[in-house]
């Protein structure tokens, strides 16, 4: 019991020191860019076809779900907006961020990982080049854009999908649908809404570089790190969400 | 602080017996395991050093500690003079830069192709090259391994020692003063092996370094060294040069040169 709360406690140092070192050199020079560009097209654009699915399908099946419950109390014509509301407010930042934890989070660990394991990291820092800084920093900055670039395009797909969903029993039009989505949301649904992805993207991108520069010797720990990657990105995002409606609620 | 360096520089070129390397009672452990129970060594300006040793006797350890990879439990690590587990960071890379190490494994950044792998360290260190500058110094480098028209490939396309060759490449790309060889010759046919010692010596005598290369070859070993060191129960146990050694008369040590 005693080496356990040790174990955590010694984690919870060194992912703070990891944390606190990224906001030390994310300012200072040499800036990494075309490191930092690759990541956010590897990070970004790779992950587009993945967020199209699943966000097409979330607001598929969501409109196909909600509209026999609001059919009863003869409410359907608030479909449109309440499926965008869930969507913005919560569905797409989870699941997305849930989809970039399986997909970037696993992969910056198992990549790091494999660096740290093959001495590579050990290379850059004997050849004076700081490693954290071309390998880490590039990565969380990248993550932490992307992934908000990427809810905001589930969203718009999600939305899409929802129109696809309500034209297979009724008959409205494109702009009709969006002009009924847009008037049910307002500011304060999206605000919130889109800071908590900037913190999911943060930790994706963090909890997968810590998992991979901290791997041990030997190639199972690659492995482990991007599975430990995905299980531990996943939790967070679960909890900052849960962190994120709170606050939301006391302030607005 | 700028006067200084320079001068301790001139004396290191024109005084031959000064150490450039400096270990003294050099510590490390890995939770109970003991690798390195005071390890006493030093390398003059010009010197090729050897170390034997059996496997897992802490061998690449002693290096590692040697550019601060590895933080040494207790010690004194001088490299030009200055003692390394007592400066920052940044201070520390600036010794780095004059110091090339290369990987038992070759440590190939798996990602970028040879031609990225060599520009890598060479882009950050050495401002202002336009990049047909950059492409010749790489080419130059490569042909000393001969292996010039491998410029293109990635590291997952290239054979073992082929790996070993490219990593060869990187550690000396920026011309250093000391080089730090771990297993240059291991995985390499006998031909190979010859022709990475006779450029180890070419190098040793273009660029005027300063090395320590860790063998189990000894043909490398002979060929190579001015002096040896055999590592065993983390201290050195022998020293001399490879004759010496050779005659030993230390049953273990002559084991070594059978
Ligand atoms: N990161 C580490 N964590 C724990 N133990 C380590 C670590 N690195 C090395 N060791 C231990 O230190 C000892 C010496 O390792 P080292 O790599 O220096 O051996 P070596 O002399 O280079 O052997 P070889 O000839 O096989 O390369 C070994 O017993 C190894 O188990
Ligand atoms: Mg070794």
């Amino acid at each position: 019991m005693i080496i356990y709360l040790k174990n955590i406690f010694n984690d919870v140092g060194k992912v703070t020191l990891f944390t606190t070192q990224f906001f030390r050199e994310v300012f200072t020079p040499p800036y990494e860019i075309k490191e930092f560009i690759k990541q956010c097209y590897i990070i970004g654009y790779k992950s587009l076809p993945l967020v199209t699915i699943t966000g097409f399908i979330m607001g598929l099946v969501l409109t196909l779900q909600s509209r026999p419950t609001l059919a009863k109390f003869g409410a359907e014509s608030w479909l449109p907006g309440m499926v965008a509301l869930s969507l913005i407010r919560e569905i797409a930042p989870v699941i997305t961020a849930l989809i970039c934890a399986g997909k970037i989070s696993s992969g910056i660990g198992a990549e790091l990982g494999s660096m740290k394991v093959t001495e590579q990291i050990d290379a850059m820092e004997v050849a004076a080049i700081n490693p954290y800084k071309y390998l880490v920093v590039t990565r969380i900055l990248a993550t932490t854009i992307m992934v908000p670039l990427l809810v905001i395009f589930a969203d718009g797909i999600g939305m899409y999908g929802g129109y696809i969903g309500l034209n297979m029993h009724s008959d409205v039009t494109l702009f009709r649908y969006t002009s009924q989505v847009l008037e049910s949301i307002t500011f304060l649904d999206i605000f919130p809404a889109t800071i908590k992805t900037f913190f999911f993207g943060f930790f994706i991108g963090m909890i997968g570089c810590y998992k991979g520069y901290m791997a041990a010797n030997g190639t199972e720990s690659v492995g482990k790190a991007a599975n430990s990657a995905v299980v531990t990105a996943s939790l967070t995002i679960f909890i900052i969400d849960m962190i994120a409606v709170q606050l939301t609620d006391l302030f607005f | 602080m700028i006067q200084e360096k320079t001068n301790t520089d001139s004396q290191t070129a024109t005084n031959k017996n000064v150490p450039v390397i400096e270990i003294k009672d050099l510590y490390k452990s890995f939770g109970k395991n003991e690798v390195l129970k005071g390890i006493n060594l030093s390398v003059n300006k010009g010197e090729n050093l050897v170390i034997l040793g059996r496997s897992g006797s802490g061998k690449s350890i002693t290096i590692k500690c040697l550019v601060g990879l590895v933080v040494a439990d207790k010690g004194e690590i001088k490299v030009f003079d200055t003692d390394i587990t007592k400066i920052d960071t940044n201070e520390l890379n600036e010794i780095r830069i004059r110091i090339g190490f290369l990987f038992q494994n070759a440590a190939l950044y798996d990602s970028m192709s040879v031609r990225e792998n060599l520009g890598f360290t060479l882009k950050r260190h050495v401002k202002g090259l336009s990049p047909k500058e950059l492409e010749l110094e790489i080419r130059e480098v490569l042909e000393n391994v001969g292996l010039a028209d491998a410029i293109d490939k990635m590291p997952s396309e290239l054979s073992g020692g082929m790996r070993k060759r490219i990593g060869l490449a990187r550690t000396l790309i920026l011309k250093p003063e000391i080089v730090l060889y771990d297993e240059p010759t291991t995985g390499l046919d006998t031909i190979t092996s010859r022709e990475i010692s006779e450029l180890l010596l070419d190098i040793q005598k273009k660029n005027k370094t300063t090395s320590i290369i860790i063998t189990h070859d000894m043909a490398c070993a002979k060929h190579t060294s001015d002096r040896l060191m055999i590592l065993k129960d983390g201290v050195i146990h022998a020293e001399g040069s490879y004759e010496e050694l050779e005659k030993s008369d230390d049953e273990w040590v002559r084991s070594f040169f059978s």
